[in-house]
């Protein structure tokens, strides 16, 4: 059996799955529901002057049959007043002292309330501090969230005034509302920060209802811009974590993931392009929090399987496997095969190639069932074929490299090497 | 004995309740509708004589535009309806479904299909419209699936149709032929009047051709005639005994049960059936379900080569009805002019026919069951004598046609049972198509 406990800048769970600061973490009946199932730590919901919530709060994107694919929220920080939260937050402390307990934090923009805010929380015993640098929306009319977030100077002015008065560990979330995450990510380090998170939600309108015409979610005929996540936004979130993996100023800190992780294989993708440990919400939202189970067993079995005893074994392995359009090897080249034991004959292959690839795919005309094969010399290597096809390894690509040797683009040009003649 | 009114008024409604009951709710569609991969040149489309766009009704299902769905069932298919209740899709478009390919449940397009039909019906979704009046008329015999399918494409076209149908009822088989659990009367009225809503159809009904009017009545007053009006009687057996009383054609067994009400058909404690095609099946569920004691499945074949699906089988198998393989018919023996006995002959099968398939041979053993009902389902004959008369060129009185569905008659076209001798109701829509497609050339309309 593989270790997978996690230290986290010193804050140990017996699992890196943390519950990201969001509805799940907002009070000790929840978190408690959590630590029982056996999640490894929580980032309690978001504490700041309080404020007052809507009716309705949530939306979420549907796909192909399938439930929440995307998910959109209108809700603001915590709503619950701060001296009942702090309560809680050391009575579940108490009551679950194996377990990671981080603040996420957002006060008003000025050095005192940042101060005030602070000492109040560490005197709960809590192990670490996030800064909630990105809620999208309602904060950040007010100059805070995403508003600081956006803007590397103001971030780095919030982290520094928060350094002089945490002695936790600082962990600064940042916001994907922007071309690039590095900028704050580099002036928040700067500024003393001990970790990062990523990303929080990105703004978004899920959808708009075809009989009222208002948009979702519908507050009294009314909506806004929410904040997007869910395992639509995944991808998104690996793109800005790899940046921040690879940046030499902000790969010194940990980052903790976050971005539609919904089990344990996204986890792993996490923690493969650099994050440390990973924050989960809209899953347990879906399904509760029983996920985690299978989420620490997954984990289990593959680190297992690969070999890996603890989870420094393989963070970050996959960062450098990303690099530049340019360094790409030109000469490497690889041709769709259809195996036709497989084959159901849905013709999807065909179609997609066709009519929006390179007409490399051969159609013989049978009843009902027709044959498709590829034409070798036309394949580009694409892989849309595979991606369509609805059978496991009926489409695999073979490799055909067009010359041994490595050559990119910028050899390839020095070189006058041919570019395509149709 | 022979009786009617068997069982409580319950027992005949659950006996006789829909045998593939529709989805719930919209969610329950959804969920299969989703699990179709829209294939390309899909194979379940080539799998449905009328050529439905099924990946694509399937897929508005999915996106939620009903209306779409059934509209692209009804360009293809008028009794798309009746259809998704009746055809036997095991060989059809499911059958053909890439899914089974994956050894996995096909997608049940039957029961989509009629999620989405049944919705139009309900809400009387009318999709086609009359053209401008094309100054032509066509007479059509029978109203059957074909005529009906015939009659819908060309009153589309602006044609004024006259429909010549000899029962009190529109639908043909669809309405008189097949079992009640499949397909109600009140679906098939309704089904007819949501065809005829189109307008410029009139229907003649209580009209047999040869006895109340004349082809040549016809081809005088009419601009073209389309002949589609199936098939006849059920096929004789040719024994002794046959006319003892007792045995009853299938067809007009299911024919009394669709027409009168379940209670008032009368069957055996111990009923013999003989054939196993998709009649022969409707009539041994049905004799069964009207609370006969015993049923048995008499074929001279084996069940490599019945022409029945093997979803209808087990439809029988279930039912609780015998199967007896290789058993001919040999003699009825009766007692004061009733049905007593079946006397049959053990048969082996021997070459291949013209059919392909292995003809049965008489081994000379026998074997007798104690029965007091037969029922005759060794298919229908087609009407040779009337077709014979009419000079119409025919084999075996199945009406022969080019491959622009005309007769040997100018101006007189012919499709569906009536020309094959028997199919699915799908194949007969199809040729109404055909045929109206060939009458509007002859017409030069279209």
């Amino acid at each position: 059996m593989a270790d997978i406990s996690s230290n986290f800048l010193g804050i140990k769970s017996p699992n890196p799955f943390w519950l990201a600061s969001a509805p799940p973490t907002d009070k000790k009946y929840n978190v408690l529901r959590a630590f029982e199932a056996g999640w490894g730590g929580v980032v309690w919901k978001t504490l700041g002057s309080q404020v007052k919530n809507v009716s309705s709060r949530y939306s979420a994107v549907d796909y192909h049959g399938g439930r929440v694919m995307g998910f959109n929220n209108i809700e603001l920080i915590s709503d619950r007043p701060l001296d009942i939260n702090l309560k809680e937050i050391k009575e579940c402390i108490k009551l679950f002292p194996d377990r990671a307990m981080v603040v996420s934090l957002m006060a008003d923009n000025n050095r005192e309330s940042w101060h005030e805010l602070i000492k109040k929380v560490e005197d709960t015993g809590a192990h670490g501090l996030e800064l909630n640098f990105g809620c999208p929306h309602g904060m950040t009319e007010r100059g805070m969230g995403a508003a600081v977030g956006q803007d590397p100077e103001i971030a780095c002015m919030v982290v520094e005034w928060v350094m002089e008065a945490a002695t936790i560990p600082v962990i600064t979330k940042l916001t994907p509302n922007v071309h690039s995450v590095v900028p704050t990510g580099r002036s928040v380090v700067k500024a003393g920060t001990n970790a990062l998170s990523l990303i929080n939600t990105i703004q978004s309108v899920t959808g708009v209802d075809l009989d009222t015409l208002v948009p979702n979610p519908y507050v009294a005929g009314k909506s806004v811009f929410g904040g997007y996540c869910g395992p639509a936004v995944k991808p998104i979130a690996l793109k800005f974590l790899t940046t921040i993996a690879q940046d030499e100023m902000t790969k010194k800190v940990p980052v903790s993931g976050i971005g539609g992780v919904s089990n344990w294989k996204d986890a792993v993708e996490f923690m493969l392009l650099g994050a440390s440990n990973v924050q989960v919400c809209t899953a347990a939202m879906k399904y509760g929090f029983r996920i985690v189970e299978d989420m620490c067993e997954g984990l289990n079995n593959w680190m297992d399987e690969k070999g890996f005893f603890t989870l420094d074994d393989f963070i970050g392995k996959s960062v450098d496997k990303i690099t530049h359009w340019e360094d790409l090897d030109i000469n490497y080249h690889h041709i769709a095969k259809i195996n036709q034991d497989k084959c159901i004959h849905c013709g999807l292959c065909y179609i997609a190639c066709e009519d929006t690839s390179h007409q490399s795919i051969r159609i013989e005309k049978g009843n009902p069932y027709n044959t498709y094969t590829i034409i070798d010399s036309a394949c580009v290597g694409c892989n849309l074929c595979q991606l369509v096809c609805p059978v496991d390894q009926c489409i695999t690509m073979e490799e055909h490299r067009v010359a041994p040797e490595y050559v990119n683009w910028i050899e390839w040009q020095k070189r006058g090497l041919p570019l395509n003649d149709h | 004995m022979i009786e009617s009114n068997r069982l409580t008024e319950k027992q005949y409604k659950d006996n006789f309740s829909d045998i593939h009951p529709p989805f719930e709710n919209k969610t329950a569609a959804q969920v299969d509708a989703n699990r179709c991969l829209f294939c390309f040149d899909a194979p379940c489309t080539k799998g449905c004589p009328t050529s439905i766009d099924i990946p694509k009704f399937i897929k508005q299902i999915a996106n939620d535009d009903i209306k779409g769905s059934a509209h692209t069932i009804f360009k293809s298919n008028i009794m798309g309806a009746g259809c998704s209740k009746v055809c036997p899709v095991e060989k059809l478009c499911e059958g053909a479904c890439v899914y089974n390919l994956l050894e996995e449940k096909p997608i049940p397009i039957a029961k989509l299909q009629r999620y989405a039909t049944e919705k139009a019906m309900t809400n009387q979704w009318q999709f086609f419209s009359r053209k401008a009046a094309a100054g032509k008329k066509v007479a059509i015999v029978g109203a059957g699936p074909a005529g009906l399918s015939c009659a819908h494409v060309l009153s589309r076209e602006g044609v004024d149709v006259t429909i010549f149908e000899k029962e009190k009822k529109g639908g043909g088989l669809m309405t008189y032929g097949i079992a009640a659990y499949k397909v109600t009367p009140e679906f098939c009225e309704d089904e007819v009047n949501y065809i005829l809503a189109i307008g410029g159809i009139e229907i003649k009904y209580e009209q047999e051709l040869g006895k109340d009017f004349t082809l040549a009545y016809l081809k005088k007053n009419y601009d073209a005639v389309y002949l589609g009006m199936g098939v006849g009687v059920a096929r004789q057996l040719n024994i002794p005994g046959e006319k003892l009383e007792g045995v009853v054609d299938a067809i007009r067994f299911i024919y009394d049960l669709r027409d009168k009400g379940f209670p008032s058909i009368p069957v055996g404690d111990h009923v013999a059936v003989i054939g196993m095609g998709m009649t022969a099946i409707d009539a041994a569920t049905q004799a069964k379900r009207l609370g006969a004691k015993k049923v048995t499945m008499l074929y001279r074949r084996t069940q490599e080569e019945m022409p029945c699906t093997q979803v209808e089988l087990d439809i029988a198998k279930l039912d609780g009805c015998e199967i007896i393989w290789l058993a001919s018919p040999q003699r009825v023996k009766g007692s004061k002019g009733k049905v007593k006995q079946l006397v049959c002959s053990k048969m082996k099968l021997g070459e291949p026919d013209t059919s392909g398939r292995r003809s049965p041979i008489d081994t000379g053993e026998t074997f007798t069951l104690d029965v007091d009902m037969i029922i005759k389902a060794a298919g229908q004959v087609p009407y040779e004598k009337i077709v014979t008369k009419y000079k119409l060129d025919n084999k075996y009185g199945k009406i022969t046609i080019n491959e622009q569905c005309a007769t040997n008659i100018k101006g007189v076209f012919a499709g569906g049972d009536a020309v094959n001798g028997g199919k699915e109701v799908v194949d007969a829509v199809q040729a109404g198509k055909d045929g109206a497609k060939a009458i509007l050339k002859f017409l030069k309309i279209a």
